[in-house]
């Protein structure tokens, strides 16, 4: 990122007037240099703590190509009653001769708990209209999110980070009723989805998908819900009809009836795994057929055995995002729409009672 | 239904559909394509974990070395070209399912080895690989691979699909594609055929598509009624560089408009497919390509102009001409720059002359199409003090900056009602997060996967050699001296004899 030369300031202000600043700063970069181009793709509003503002603009500053036109970020203050704003505006690059760069807007606010409930006062002045709304709230604030949700179109969760499995899923239900979902959770497991729809994928072994019955999956202690996710997938891809899951020994176990036979479900804590979300699936079919994948060098190691003992072991290739990664990913999934997630969630909810 | 005849069921949400495990063959392995793209293609799609589930890469050429050198050699091309930068792990795990195979194409035991290796990584992994052999060797090897293919079996196979990808050029005259084609043909079927042209890989090639077709404001304007002209341009600021000994067998017609030139004009033309499947895509733009009709030696003088390029500037540098360039001929009658005139002789496009122009060393880069409107019928403006309505004209640019422009004419701020153009822009870079992958990565899995939409078909380089051969066959008549432009400048005066009264060359 380079400064593409626009920088505004000012304390105690109002959304009218950081508006009219960051017009006239957008206004001045035109005249200054015509080969700034700003970028119009999306909006970003993000909730974090005061006190976590500058590691939250280190991540989204990671993400890679991903980075959103106009991120407006939103930095809560216990006891603060005023806003104070900065109004960045940053380039790509240098432009070169005959081609453009891309420039975006940074608006930070700094605002008090008083202002959450009504933050679409605030916010909705400032964003660029015509373009999506993402919402992004990692420090909690429901509150907040809850009063965006008239001007966005999509929240950005990450399950992983509710109290519990449950609490998760209900608020994501919850949103989704209104807006677009996307979870971290949810992208995190998208190779390990890729890579078993591929397993079954070949005629000779989609049959298989009809004999499935058994399914454990191995998850970062705090990753449970991205275990569930896993397995509503399944069940609402392949029509099972999943029963509530039970703890044991600090394993979750579960049913799902699904049309051929009863598929059983376990979710294993991994404690080894440093990184959150899934450590390993492993798949059986009752004709003894035996999938298996876990993380490895280089991807995902895959092991196959079938019903005569042969053990076929090989590499999915693909290199690991990291939690940036993950996080561009999911601001780029906010102007995708993925259909298998709401139906995942009606059969998370049932296996979370 | 069986579920294994239904649609996989798992796959619903996934922007990556699953690809039959792949054995990919490069004959010309160590060549500068491979190099530079073929290979860090592969590595980018491995990256991205876009590459099938297994995956196997045998390499085939010359050079007499063994698996372990070529794999360095691999990890070396990769690491220079690759878009993304190299992930150890992730590299050295896709090296280790490459392997080489020596020797020279006429030579059976090449083929007899290649068939050993394909079936051992079958053995190993307990299935059978789908086998895609990608030719990127020199034309004149084509037909003797494709028959030593088929000579040794690797044609086809029971239980998997066997493809052949064909670089380009795909014959370098309609005589040359007519032998070709069915030498091709009598080995494998059409669909497993696969020409590639790297052009139609990019996306700035296939949003021509999506603009035509996803957009309701255009489709009613798109006709002899209401487009005058259009103006196709591909210029490239840089000369041929070390590439002597190919540019002068080819030339610009060839190298150009023989083949992506003649797409850009079939996307814009073509009508509307029923469906985008790759056979309903390439019907239409056939159609297209038979209703230009072919020059004829008369003909030819009135619609093409050639030009060679003189000793000039470029980038603020002294840079010699064609034939002072290191390998070119001194008596070379190769052209640098062709300008044609086409006409699309069908219903809608009937009188709307479509000029191409290409060249080397002219003053920038940029590939673009200009669709020039009919002015307005009655102007009720004053046209003192102003330039005054101009003709509304849509700019579609490829390279550099992907975007599309339309100039509107609009009053000038004052007590006078005064019109002058303004631009409005729309870039896509602007509107996108998504970095655009290289058309290699795209045409490849597109080949794994089985779909040719964006790769030509028999008919269709056939139709585009009817229109550029006449060309090339009235040239070689011809013995005078080239007609000249100065490097760095936007082709030669010549090419304005081409257009019609009132109309004139887009600035490069």
């Amino acid at each position: 990122m380079v400064d593409a030369g626009g920088v505004w300031s000012e304390q105690d202000t109002t959304p009218g007037v950081i508006e009219e600043a960051l017009r006239q700063l957008l206004r001045e970069q035109e005249a200054r240099d015509a080969a700034y181009a700003p970028s119009r793709v999306l909006n970003l509003v993000a909730i974090v703590d005061r006190e976590w503002r500058g590691e939250i603009l280190n991540r989204l500053e990671r993400v890679g190509r991903y980075h959103p036109s106009r991120t407006i970020l939103c930095a809560v203050e216990s006891g603060r009653r005023t806003i104070d704003a900065t109004v960045v505006i940053t380039a790509d690059s240098q432009a070169r001769p005959g081609e453009f760069s891309l420039t975006r807007e940074r608006l930070v606010l700094d605002l008090g708990p008083r202002h959450l409930e009504s933050l679409d006062t605030i916010v909705d002045p400032l964003v660029v209209s015509d373009i999506a709304t993402l919402v992004w709230s990692p420090h909690g604030h429901p509150e907040a999110v809850d009063a965006l949700l008239g001007i966005s179109q999509v929240v950005l969760v990450d399950s992983v980070n509710e109290p519990d499995p449950a609490s998760a899923v209900a608020r994501a239900v919850q949103l989704a009723e209104r807006v677009y979902v996307v979870d971290l959770a949810w992208l995190r497991s998208t190779p390990w989805r890729e890579r078993v729809a591929a397993t079954f994928d070949p005629p000779q072994w989609r049959p298989e998908l009809a004999r499935i019955d058994s399914v454990t999956v191995r998850h970062r202690p705090d990753s449970c819900i991205a275990g569930v996710l896993f397995c509503g997938w399944l069940s609402s891809r392949l029509g099972w009809q999943p029963g509530p899951l039970v703890s044991a020994n600090g394993t979750l176990l579960g049913r799902a009836h699904g049309r051929r036979q009863d598929v059983e479900l376990r979710l294993v804590p991994h404690p080894g795994q440093s990184v959150p979300g899934l450590a390993g699936i492993e798949i059986d079919t009752a004709s003894g057929m035996k999938i298996a994948l876990d993380r490895g060098p280089g991807g995902l190691t895959a092991r196959r055995s079938d019903r005569h003992g042969k053990v076929s072991t090989w590499t999915v290739l693909g290199a690991s995002r990291g939690e940036a990664g993950i996080l561009g990913e999911g601001i780029r999934q906010a102007l995708l729409r993925d259909p298998a997630y709401r139906r995942t969630l009606e059969r998370a909810s049932v296996m979370l009672g | 239904m069986a579920i294994a005849e239904q649609v996989n069921p798992l796959v619903e949400g996934l922007e990556r559909l699953p690809v039959h495990p792949t054995t990919l063959a490069i004959f010309g392995g160590t060549g500068d394509l491979a190099h530079r793209k073929l290979l860090p293609a592969v590595y980018n799609l491995a990256h991205e974990g876009a590459l099938p589930e297994r995956f196997n890469l045998i390499a085939i050429a010359r050079s007499d070395i063994a698996h372990d050198d070529y794999r360095s050699m691999a990890r070396e091309s990769i690491s220079q070209y690759s878009r993304t930068p190299p992930d150890e792990q992730v590299l050295s795990k896709l090296l280790e399912q490459v392997r080489y195979v020596p020797g020279s194409f006429d030579d059976d035991s090449v083929y007899a080895r290649l068939g050993e290796e394909l079936k051992q990584f079958d053995d190993e992994a307990g299935i059978v690989f789908n086998r895609v052999f990608y030719l990127s060797t020199a034309p004149e090897f084509f037909p003797l691979i494709v028959s030593k293919l088929g000579e040794h079996g690797l044609s086809d196979h029971d239980d998997a699909e066997v493809r052949v990808v064909i670089e380009k050029p795909f014959g370098t005259s309609l005589a040359e594609l007519r032998e070709l084609n069915p030498q091709v043909l009598s080995v494998f079927d059409e669909k497993q055929v696969f020409r590639i042209d790297h052009y139609l890989g990019k996306e700035t090639v296939q949003n021509m598509l999506a603009f035509r077709f996803a957009n309701g404001l255009f489709e009613p304007i798109w006709n002899r009624n209401y487009i005058d002209y259009v103006q196709i341009t591909a210029a490239e600021d840089v000369g041929i560089g070390r590439r002597a000994g190919y540019y002068d067998q080819s030339g610009a017609l060839r190298d150009l408009v023989q083949n992506h030139m003649l797409q850009l004009l079939t996307l814009l033309c073509m009508e509307p497919p029923v469906t985008f499947s790759a056979d309903d895509v390439r019907d239409e733009k056939v159609k297209v390509l038979h209703a230009i009709h072919p020059p004829t030696d008369e003909t030819v003088p009135n619609i093409a102009v050639r030009a060679q390029y003189t000793a000039g500037m470029a980038e603020g540098k002294d840079v010699p001409g064609y034939l002072e360039e290191e390998g070119v001929p001194d008596d070379s009658h190769t052209e640098t720059y062709v300008a044609l005139r086409l006409e699309v002789d069908n219903w809608r496009w009937a009188g709307v002359p479509i000029y191409l122009r290409t060249g080397k060393r002219l003053a920038r880069k940029i590939t673009e199409i200009a669709v020039q409107l009919k002015p307005v019928p009655h102007l009720a403006f004053q046209a003192e003090g102003s330039v005054g309505v101009q003709p509304n004209q849509l700019i579609m640019t490829m390279q550099p900056n992907e975007g599309v422009s339309l100039s509107l004419g609009a009053k000038i701020p004052g007590t006078r009602m005064r019109i002058r153009p303004v631009n409005m822009e729309f870039l896509y870079g602007t509107a996108f997060l998504s970095q655009s992958p290289e058309a290699y990565e795209r045409l490849i899995m597109d080949a794994m996967r089985g779909d040719a939409t964006l790769f030509t078909r028999d008919d269709e380089v056939e139709a585009q050699w009817r229109i550029c051969d006449p060309i090339l066959q009235e040239w070689s008549h011809e013995d005078g001296p080239l007609p000249t432009y100065p490097a760095g400048s936007a082709g030669p005066e010549e090419a304005n004899r081409l257009l019609s009264e009132g109309q004139r060359w887009r600035a490069i």
